[in-house]
């Protein structure tokens, strides 16, 4: 067995890094379309609307149904074929719009839950006192759901940072991308996904602890 | 004054309330008493629209709602006009205690924020929490949570309180704090419309007695003559089962 190339790595990690901000790119924008998109589906379920509904239970059915890579494929590959003002989908745009619409699919549901998680007593509460549906929502709800989805979403958005390397199938080079193509030419395979491999955990370590502070910050107003 | 018309209730086809007629005047004081599931809660819920009455007028001061019609600016005026305070307090938990004294005075009423917590600050010395301004429910002795809830219902100045059996769930060594605020409340001639199990209040403080039973008044007197002597036989039977039981617990 050979040697780990160490300065290999070392060298390779500014590299890799360049590519981070695409990646983190679209995750981001993936994470803040699919939250409201969420949000929206979530309020859906929440009251009920009639219509609406029915079309957003098949909307979560199919997008959780079915794996990222098959949407991101049919949203690259396949739209175009249909509607051919999309031929100029790029790679990047196909990536997040995948990732809004299986993810808000998850979010939704968790969402949901979390509205209907806040005590209900409170809502009559509110309602009791002459608030409208709409300040209910804002003032109680809402900053009471939040805390219950929080850490639930902070799952899915650390699952979305992971899925955008599907990004590099669809020929966006981003941080996986980059290290598939320094790989081929370096031929040290496992030097070149060990290092990326260790900058995803980063990534997720650094949002792990970002979330450990956000529920202590909820937390605060549940202390006994 | 409060002018409540044939107010009927049906949960499923249930009457729960079977035309209620009933009138407050500006500063009276009327404990409603009566067997579980008579129909209590559900006056006080409909006078608030946390239910929805099948049929009945309601009216408070200019206010006049068909409650079977009624606008959602009615809802919203009548919900304005009468203030509730809930058994298990129901009090908003990510906010403060002066955050839930003053937030209707922010949302509903738009105060600005520093009169409105000004005012919160007034109250919370009445009910005797000023060092708790900061304090979360979560922290607060349900004593103190109902306390603050009762806080609330003062903060909306509304025509009438409505109190949901505002003792029932709390230990009964906070009982007495409770009732001890709303004597106050009372000595004030706040309106109060008070649905509870404490005899001994209502025998104190109520200027009337409501029973009922079934889902409607059945009785209804000043304490002194509806205790000492009940003309119906419901009434009779009720306060016999509940003064005994109350006369056990004290020997």
């Amino acid at each position: 067995m050979n040697v780990l190339d160490v300065d290999y790595m070392l060298q390779l990690v500014p590299v890799l890094l360049s590519y981070l901000p695409l990646t983190l790119e679209m995750a981001g924008a993936g994470m803040v379309l699919a939250l409201i998109l969420a949000c929206l589906l979530a309020v859906i379920r929440v009251l009920a609307i009639p219509g609406l509904n029915a079309l957003t239970l098949l909307f979560i059915s199919f997008f959780r149904g079915t794996p990222l890579l098959v949407q991101l494929f049919l949203f690259y590959y396949g739209l175009p074929q249909l509607f051919s003002a999309l031929t100029e989908i790029n790679g990047i745009t196909a990536t997040i719009l995948g990732l809004t619409l299986h993810f808000s699919a998850y979010m939704a549901e968790s969402i949901r839950a979390a509205i209907v998680g806040v005590d209900r007593s409170q809502t009559e509460a509110a309602l009791s006192i002459g608030m409208t549906n709409g300040q209910l929502m804002r003032r109680i709800v809402l900053p009471q759901a939040t805390r219950i989805a929080v850490p639930t979403l902070m799952n899915y958005f650390i699952d979305m940072i992971k899925a955008t390397s599907l990004a590099f199938t669809l020929g966006v080079t981003e941080l996986m991308g980059a290290t598939q193509k320094e790989a081929a030419g370096s031929f040290l395979y496992f030097e070149a996904f060990i290092t990326v491999a260790v900058i995803y955990w980063g990534i997720v370590e650094l949002l792990a602890w970002l979330q450990r502070r956000l529920e202590a910050r909820f937390n605060e107003a549940y202390q006994r | 004054m409060i002018r409540v018309e044939g107010l009927i209730k049906r949960f499923q086809g249930n009457a729960v309330l079977s035309g209620i007629d009933l009138e407050i005047q500006q500063g009276e004081i009327i404990v409603v008493i009566g067997p579980s599931g008579t129909g209590k809660s559900t006056l006080l819920r409909c006078l608030n629209f946390l239910e929805r009455p099948d049929a009945g007028r309601i009216r408070i001061g200019n206010l006049d709602v068909d409650a079977a019609r009624p606008r959602k600016a009615d809802i919203l005026a009548l919900r304005r006009a009468t203030a509730f305070v809930f058994q298990n307090y129901a009090l908003f938990a990510n906010k403060t205690a002066l955050e839930n004294i003053s937030e209707g005075l922010i949302v509903v009423n738009r105060w600005p924020k520093d009169k409105a917590y000004a005012r919160g600050r007034e109250i919370l010395e009445r009910i005797g929490l000023a060092d708790k301004a900061d304090a979360y429910p979560a922290s607060l002795s349900g004593g103190q949570q109902q306390r603050v809830g009762i806080g609330r219902a003062m903060a909306a100045q509304a025509e009438v309180i409505l109190f949901d059996e505002p003792t029932s769930s709390l230990d009964p060594e906070w009982v007495e704090e409770v009732l001890g605020l709303m004597k106050q409340l009372a000595e004030e001639r706040q309106t109060m419309l008070v649905v509870t199990h404490e005899m001994a209040f209502a025998r104190d403080v109520a200027d009337r007695v409501i029973f009922m039973e079934g889902g409607r008044i059945v009785e209804q007197g000043p304490p002194s003559e509806l205790f000492s002597a009940p003309r119906d036989p419901r009434t009779r039977d009720f306060l016999r089962k509940v003064l005994a039981n109350q006369a056990s617990l004290q020997s």
